[in-house]
């Protein structure tokens, strides 16, 4: 006989069921995994350095650049822990633009997720309906803000602007043409709101066909049900937040139990699961595609009977429109002062949390004072659930790691910052 | 939130007592600052006794230089805007070589430089606390970990660790997490220059990958300043015509 022994193997960083750089080095004794240790940092750009040699305004962008599937939620949390530390709100049409485009940016989130989940579980098909519908949410981020993934939407104080009245239309070329023209250009005609409309009258059915392919599905069931289960003692121990935490069936939302933005003004349901496997968490994203395509008809109903501004008119923080910039001297000297050294917030600290796609995503700024953060932190909730990779799959098969890392929906923008 | 914050201050007031040395209520979020001797029992207390079963977050601060400005702005002067962005001092305008050594450890309690601050939340309260531990020597910065309290902890005392190189006395498995195998120093300290130390190219002779000191000169275009402004906020804004 020969002598069995235990083996140590190398999971990425290059594979593709890495999502990213993982890399994972697992203890297996056959084909059971005994410890796994994950390395990260492949992907550390140090964010939160970089934004202490900057003015606060000037690390938006590099919120969209962390968790790059969910970004504007990610840019929530900054602005809203900067928006904390001046002691400001924005305007209520601005909270309804955002309550509307976190929930867009959570569908946007959930389809990447749903699509490389099932990808990494063999379910095919999946991935490419998941990026139609992926398409279409991109376009209401290209037609706010300009970009189509890193938007720099959301400021301080508000959004940047507000929302267009016209969304650009394809052009004929000899690829679209005729009636595919057409079908591209249907729900182009009228404004922002009307796009999106016609998206979320659209989106039941599309969840519906998802589910069709998965949530009966034999083999999706061999591969979920039952693997990774964690209790919520054990969840709430070890730092879980958002859909991680509902899978082990505790009703914990920060959009209900500490409602931000225009949250406590819109009805939407908290879906649990009961087990905590990766086949409740599955059930639960799916719902909440479900739930965020609610917010956003109402969020869009609110937004076409309101008009109204979509920024404070303090220009102490907010730079005053082009036009009163070139007619009026004050205005002039607080666009050069705000866009050559930004504005100063009162010293203290302040931790403002939003419930991002993935969990809890929170940003802690300590200030001095100064125009620039003495210190950032980005609390990632990918981190906390990658952290408990080891407990999660240990006594799994090695397949089954494959299903944990896509059932913690791991960004690692986020996780590695 | 369900409950006046202020009311879990006076509870925790009350049942920590002298174990806390301070408790600030600022912008409804609650802080307290705990002695290194005091920070694993006190937060044993406050899973058990005032249940808040999930440690959030856990990050290190670096405090040296805080509220130190690079351009004079209190009085008038006679240095310009582009002095500002020139200077030699501050955040990520120094390189490896030019870092300012020394002057970090101070004395006494004013120049505590590193702290571990934590962010607990009760599920069932639905309520936030902020906790704060400076470590008590800045030379080789201690505290205690919290590991066998809350699973959640692990990682990010392992972060704090490797971007602060603050030790957590107790924890199992303290290894450097985020920087590249064979990293040296602490990137997040101050006295790190923003540039970095050393960079990476292939080297086509050796057929791998090398190290070298970092090509490109440190760089900040706009100056950190600390002013006043934010009382304004309150006004609105005149507007001359």
């Amino acid at each position: 006989m020969a002598e069995i022994r235990n083996y140590t193997m190398n999971f990425g960083p290059q594979h593709p069921a890495a999502h990213g750089v993982l890399r994972l080095v697992l203890e297996m004794d056959g084909e059971v995994v005994q410890r796994a240790d994950p390395h990260i940092g492949l992907l550390h750009r140090g964010t939160e350095k970089l934004a202490e040699s900057k003015p606060f305004n000037q690390s938006i962008g590099y919120m969209d650049r962390l968790d790059y599937v969910s970004m504007m939620c990610n840019e929530h949390a900054y602005v809203r822990a900067i928006e904390q530390l001046l002691g400001i709100e924005a305007p209520e049409r601005a909270q309804y633009i955002r309550t509307m485009f976190d929930e867009v940016t959570r569908i946007l989130n959930h389809l990447m997720w749903i699509g490389t989940h099932g990808l990494d579980l063999g379910a095919m098909a999946l991935f490419l309906y998941a990026f139609r519908e992926r398409e279409v949410l991109m376009d209401s981020y290209e037609a706010v803000s300009g970009a189509r993934m890193h938007a720099t939407y959301y400021r301080p104080g508000g959004v940047y602007r507000d929302l267009p009245d016209q969304m650009s239309l394809h052009r004929e070329s000899p690829w679209t043409k005729g009636k595919d023209l057409d079908r591209f250009n249907a729900w182009r005609q009228g404004s922002l709101l009307d796009f999106l409309d016609a998206f979320s009258q659209d989106f039941p059915q599309r969840v519906d066909e998802y589910e069709t392919l998965l949530t009966d599905n034999r083999i999706w069931k061999q591969r979920t049900v039952g693997i990774g289960e964690v209790t919520p003692e054990r969840a709430l121990q070890l730092g879980f937040t958002g859909p991680m935490l509902r899978g082990s069936g505790i009703a914990w939302d920060l959009r209900k139990k500490q409602p931000y933005a225009a949250y406590d003004k819109v009805d939407f349901d908290i879906p649990i699961g009961t087990n905590g496997d990766c086949y409740d968490r599955y059930l639960v994203r799916v719902e909440e595609m479900r739930q965020s395509n609610r917010i956003i008809t109402q969020c869009v109903k609110w937004l076409k009977d309101n008009p109204g501004p979509v920024m404070v008119e303090n220009h102490k923080i907010v730079p005053p429109t082009r036009e009163e910039m070139k007619n009026d001297m004050e205005s002039m000297i607080h666009h050069f002062k705000l866009f050559t050294e930004g504005y100063c917030t009162p010293p203290g600290e302040a931790y403002a949390a939003v419930e991002a796609p993935k969990g809890e995503f929170g940003a802690y700024i300590v200030s001095d004072g100064s125009n620039k953060p003495f210190r950032l932190h980005l609390r990632a909730p990918g981190f906390a659930h990658l952290a408990a990779m080891d407990e999660m799959v240990r006594g799994h098969m090695l397949a089954d790691v494959v299903a944990v890392i896509g059932t913690q929906d791991i960004v690692f923008g986020e996780i590695d910052r | 939130m369900t409950e006046n914050p202020l009311s879990l201050g006076e509870r925790l007031q009350q049942s920590l007592g002298d174990r806390i040395q301070s408790l600030i209520t600022e912008r409804d979020e609650i802080t307290l600052e705990i002695a290194a001797d005091h920070w694993v029992d006190v937060s044993r207390s406050l899973r058990d006794d005032h249940g808040f079963e999930q440690l959030v977050d856990l990050c290190g601060v670096d405090y040296l230089g805080y509220g130190s400005d690079e351009w004079e702005t209190g009085d008038a002067t006679a240095e310009g805007f582009s002095r500002g962005v020139e200077g030699s001092h501050g955040p990520g305008r120094f390189d490896w070589e030019s870092r300012p050594v020394g002057e970090s450890t101070g004395e006494g309690d004013d120049q505590r430089r590193f702290a571990a601050v934590a962010h607990l939340l009760s599920v069932k309260q639905n309520l936030r606390l902020r906790i704060r531990c400076f470590a008590p020597d800045s030379d080789l910065p201690v505290v205690p970990s919290l590991v066998e309290i809350w699973s959640s902890v692990d990682w990010y005392e392992r972060e704090a660790f490797d971007l602060f190189g603050i030790v957590f006395e107790g924890h199992p498995d303290l290894r450097r997490i985020l920087t590249d195998y064979g990293f040296i120093g602490h990137p997040f300290r101050k006295d790190f220059p923003l540039i970095g130390n050393v960079e990476a190219r292939y080297d086509p002779d050796k057929g791998r990958v090398v190290y070298q000191p970092v090509s490109i000169d440190p760089r900040v275009l706009v100056p950190k300043v600390v002013r006043e402004d934010s009382r304004y906020l309150g006004e609105e804004t005149v507007k001359g015509k």
